[in-house]
């Protein structure tokens, strides 16, 4: 398939690879512990897995899988008020697929669908609009989530909602931010990361600047990295380079998509509608600065937190569950305890064995369940 | 006599005369054999003739309810008969008798039924199987949707066939009979939420006289399956796990129509879990291999059969995939249906 499989040649693969090789022979750290890079964006943690590419890496690189799965770190309480939207009189919920398993304190959205509440998946929130249009007795809200990749589309639907005075549809906001999520993780005191790989669509909206005190204040290399295996095992290849040349700054990997200057169009949007919230909350992180957005007065009757006088729900993860330190790159998905016996994809837990973007997820179904758990029982005996 | 405007009412399938015109007209005239024009309450089988086909009686059942009734390549009717008749003949058996139960939405269009039926007459006569007793409900509006169809199934195993799950053995060859994922992209597009405009025909299509032929020219497939729900990846799991083998797959050798593969890349799904209904999945002795592979190219309904892997020792009831990119990967079932991905 053009355009597909040329960034899926495992020739051109081999080659990066033996440079990679090559390259951490000259790299001093990896010869006290391996390189421990993360790759933020959950989209790439798919890729990761879906490729097989942990495998393919030498023994001295670790992947960390980070906290950019939107759902993975949307909040228990959250999902909560979700659902408490989703279940009112006169209401179609709308929401990308990814949701729908997400387990809320008592449910997730799909077991309030069996429940009997109109629950919707959509592929894009004009689809939702459109749901509106088309059953003007009925309120849609939609279910809107994701970093800066997906505030455009939802910024442009409120415009349009509002040009076309569609009054039965509104939002319920649930976008956070990436440059302060990185932040929260560079600022765990255990962490040990050796550099980033930047999410690719995020960069294409908010470009290259937002990325830059990674490099300054933090002295880590990080590349704006695209979704093909060949982009992932290319900008593993700049991280390392800039690891042995002992240099730190902001890389674009992927340069076909992602302008430095990001789209302008697309933030303009984002500014129209949304603001920085003073904090949000982030499952497994806590609430962070800045770290989210909400809808401005000026659109607040597309607020759906606003228009049905939403009281929020405060929900803790389950004590059982290392979530928090999965995401943030100090635990590995077996480490935790709770992984394969409590928390498996059937009955998950949270999110992140939920979402195949979620990195317990890729584990348990693109690893060898059996494998790991026996690696944990070792590690234990050993500790 | 019926006109063309006519609706399916509730009369229809309240016992009296509406009902008893709608089996003359349609059922019976449709399905065209004696033992349904007997209109007992049940077909009659002469046992001897049964007997003499083969060693064992195998019987099955499976409803079909999809939406859209009719989608590129199939409709729900052909659909109900080649589903029955291939989960018989993937156990060895061959297929002889149909039963079809329709549950019917108040309001569905009389054209619209006696399309199903004809489109399962069509089937059964290329199945070579005759439909030979059935039933009819009527349901209020919203009580089912349009149209739901069960369909039961009896066919004879002959003596020398042991067609198992669990007889898969390291080394065996993993053989299926042309592209995947071609029903399931057809209904997910057919369904037009998506509004992609593409040219994928459901591969819906009865495998009887395909397996037949393979099984003349090798008695001995050790495992044979339908990929239906759940994909290919679903009946290799369900082979690996029975026979505490490996069913390792090299993705190179996947047949993915470019269409399909599009189609899954746009939603980020994986086509390994779409369904199919005119799929097989065999596991065969390494040696029979080849030999299997030219007479299944030569018959219609597996003119694009290939081998996509083998089966191994380890690691044992799992999945392998050799990636096309060099990785490797194991390929659990699936908890649910596939999610589309936020971004």
């Amino acid at each position: 398939m053009k355009y597909v499989d040329e960034f899926r040649d495992p020739a051109k693969a081999k080659a990066i690879l033996n440079e990679i090789q090559s390259l951490l022979t000259k790299t001093a750290i990896v010869k006290q512990r391996p390189l421990q890079i993360m790759e933020f964006c959950g989209g790439h943690t798919h890729t990761i897995f879906r490729y097989g590419i942990e495998k393919l890496l030498p023994e001295t690189i670790e992947m960390v899988h980070g906290p950019g799965c939107p759902v993975c770190v949307l909040p228990r309480g959250r999902v909560d008020d979700a659902l408490s939207l989703a279940e009112r009189d006169n209401v179609i919920f709308t929401t990308f697929g990814d949701a729908m398993r997400v387990p809320g304190s008592q449910k997730s959205l799909l077991q309030a669908k069996a429940d009997g509440a109109d629950i919707r998946m959509v592929y894009s929130p004009l689809d939702a609009l459109n749901l509106a249009r088309k059953h003007p007795d009925k309120q849609v809200i939609f279910f809107a989530l994701g970093f800066e990749t997906t505030m455009p589309s939802t910024a442009l639907t409120i415009l349009q909602a509002e040009k076309q005075a569609i009054e039965n549809f509104s939002l319920f906001c649930n976008h956070i931010t990436t440059a302060p999520t990185i932040k929260a993780i560079l600022d765990e005191p255990d962490m040990i990361l050796d550099g980033f790989l930047a999410p690719g669509h995020v960069s294409m909206v908010i470009g290259k600047q937002p990325f830059e005190f990674i490099a300054e204040h933090y002295h880590k290399p990080i590349v704006i990295t695209g979704f093909e295996p060949l982009d992932i095992l290319q900008s593993i290849w700049m991280v390392v380079q800039q690891i042995s040349a002992q240099r730190s700054t902001v890389e674009n990997q992927y340069a076909r998509v992602a302008k430095a200057s990001g789209n302008l169009p697309g933030l303009q949007a984002i500014q129209q509608v949304y603001e920085l919230d003073a904090s949000s909350e982030l499952r497994g992180l806590g609430k962070l600065d800045h770290s989210g957005v909400k809808i401005r007065d000026d659109y607040q009757q597309f607020d759906a937190e606003k228009k049905f006088a939403l009281t929020k729900h405060a929900a803790s993860d389950p004590a059982e569950t290392c979530c928090g330190d999965v995401i943030k790159g100090l635990m590995r998905p077996w480490q935790c305890h709770a992984f394969g016996n409590s928390c498996k994809p059937e009955t998950p837990l949270g999110a992140l064995m939920v979402s195949s973007e979620g990195a317990c997820a890729a584990y348990y179904n693109f690893g060898n369940v059996n494998e790991l758990l026996a690696r944990r029982q070792k590690d234990t005996v050993n500790s | 006599m019926s006109s063309s405007n006519d609706i399916i009412t509730l009369s229809h399938g309240a016992g009296g005369k509406a009902m008893r015109d709608l089996i003359d007209d349609l059922f019976v005239k449709g399905f065209a054999n004696e033992t349904l024009a007997a209109l007992e309450d049940q077909a009659r089988f002469d046992l001897s003739t049964i007997c003499s086909a083969g060693k064992q009686l195998a019987m099955t059942t499976d409803s079909y309810v999809v939406d859209p009734l009719f989608f590129p390549g199939g409709d729900i009717g052909k659909l109900a008969v080649c589903g029955t008749v291939n989960d018989l003949a993937v156990g060895g058996a061959i297929p002889l008798y149909l039963s079809c139960g329709m549950i019917i939405e108040e309001g569905l269009p009389l054209e619209t039924l006696r399309q199903v039926v004809l489109s399962m007459k069509t089937t059964a006569d290329q199945a070579g199987i005759q439909i030979v007793t059935g039933d009819t409900k009527v349901v209020h509006k919203g009580a089912a949707d349009k149209l739901f169809i069960n369909t039961t199934g009896i066919g004879v195993i002959p003596a020398g066939i042991d067609i198992q799950a669990q007889r898969a053995k390291p080394g065996d060859a993993i053989l299926i009979n042309g592209f995947i994922g071609d029903h399931g992209a057809a209904i997910a597009d057919a369904r037009g939420e998506l509004s992609l405009e593409s040219n994928i025909q459901s591969d819906c299509q009865p495998l009887n006289d395909l397996i037949a032929q393979m099984l003349n020219t090798c008695p001995d497939i050790h495992c044979l399956r339908d990929a239906t729900r759940g994909g290919l990846a679903t009946v290799l799991n369900e082979f690996a796990e029975a026979s505490q083998t490996c069913m390792s797959i090299d993705e190179k050798r996947l047949p993915v129509r470019a269409a399909v593969r599009g189609f899954c890349e746009i939603l980020g799904l994986d086509p390994l879990y779409l369904a199919n209904e005119g799929k097989l999945v065999a596991i065969v002795p390494a040696a029979a291999a080849e030999t299997l592979l030219a007479i299944m190219r030569q018959h219609p309904a597996g003119k694009d059969s290939v081998c996509i892997g083998e089966v191994t020792q380890a690691p044992q009831g799992h999945m392998l995939l050799k990636t096309a990119f060099g990785g490797e990967r194991l390929v659990d079932m699936l908890v649910g249906d596939q999610l589309p991905r936020i971004c």
